[in-house]
């Protein structure tokens, strides 16, 4: 473990853990309303460690879904993280196959975007990788089980305009891709598809249709410019 | 009442999806070297998947999250530190809510 690069981890990470205490606060509460003990709180913000697919899966449990259609459900949440580990994959050729693949338990949007972000200038390393995954989780889960514990007395979190720091920091980690009139076509073309995706098909297919697009734009805008 | 096996269940099944997901790109590509078209594609990811994931926020909430957006953004090209740019977005967003 090398200490510099884990605090560099932690110091990038750290506005996120700020930003996130009441978001798992708030989680905890809705989980608590949705008949979880503060144990399985915990146990699934620990275990499943994804915002994304723990909200929905609560609206989901709540109305009554099966098991099954549940899970399908957060599978489809998930997808995005196949194209965030593949692209990840180019940065961490220095950390060894088994460790890398305990490290991706950690791989959150926030810190996938950190890392690339980083990886603009130095290869990731398991310190790094560690540094920017790891205390969020901690500070998630805690805070999880606290909010079931407390229960509903968060209030409405979109008045601090915390539920906005997330796209925040991905609007600061997008401005480092910037390359030009190509970069902007791949935006657009991201940017469309997943607000009409968003507009117009029910689940999260939003993220993985505008990715697939903007990835798309670029490999067309290449070919034409033959290089 | 939801039972007890149902809310493991969930965990369990929820918890290996993400996994697996998390694992899954790794595991196509670590170790192979990608060229031509699959290089291309790649190197989008970053960029694409960032805006997927905003654009809704950003452009289908309202005029406060729209301009929060571009505050942040002039922020982000300013190359203010991080911490400041996500602060710029946080207050911004805070403060246009109350007032629009």
């Amino acid at each position: 473990m090398n200490r510099e690069q884990f605090l560099a981890g932690l110091k990038d990470i750290a506005p996120m853990m700020i930003a996130y205490a009441p978001i798992a606060a708030l989680w905890g509460t809705i989980a608590a309303g949705t008949g979880l003990s503060p144990f399985q709180a915990w146990l699934m913000s620990a275990f499943v460690y994804s915002g994304a697919a723990q909200f929905v899966s609560m609206d989901l449990i709540k109305s009554g879904t099966p098991l099954a259609l549940l899970i399908f459900a957060i599978t489809t949440v998930s997808l995005r993280h196949v194209l965030m580990s593949a692209s990840i994959s180019r940065h961490t050729t220095s950390i060894r196959r088994p460790k890398a693949m305990l490290l991706l338990f950690w791989l959150t949007d926030e810190a996938w975007a950190l890392m690339e972000r980083r990886a603009l200038h130095s290869p990731i390393t398991t310190s790094y990788f560690a540094g920017v995954a790891i205390p969020l989780w901690c500070v998630w889960m805690t805070f999880c089980a606290i909010g079931a514990v407390v229960g509903s007395a968060m209030g409405d979190t979109s008045r601090y305009g915390l539920d906005f720091a997330f796209a925040a920091m991905f609007t600061a980690v997008l401005a480092g891709f910037w390359k030009g009139s190509r970069t902007a076509l791949v935006l657009a073309a991201s940017a469309g598809v997943a607000v009409l995706a968003k507009l117009y098909i029910p689940g999260a297919w939003y993220i993985i249709l505008g990715g697939l697009a903007g990835m798309l734009v670029a490999v067309v805008g290449a070919t034409d410019g033959n290089d | 009442m939801i039972e007890g096996w149902f809310i493991y269940a969930a965990i369990l099944g929820m918890g290996l999806v993400t996994y697996a997901s998390r694992l899954a790109g790794y595991m196509l590509l670590n170790g192979k070297t990608v060229s031509g078209r699959m290089k291309t594609a790649l190197e989008a990811v970053p960029p694409a998947i960032l805006t997927a994931v905003i654009a809704p926020t950003v452009f289908l909430q309202g005029p406060a999250e729209m301009i929060a957006g571009a505050l942040t953004l002039v922020s982000a090209i300013l190359k203010l530190p991080l911490l400041v740019t996500i602060g710029v977005g946080v207050a911004s967003v805070a403060l246009l809510r109350t007032v629009l």
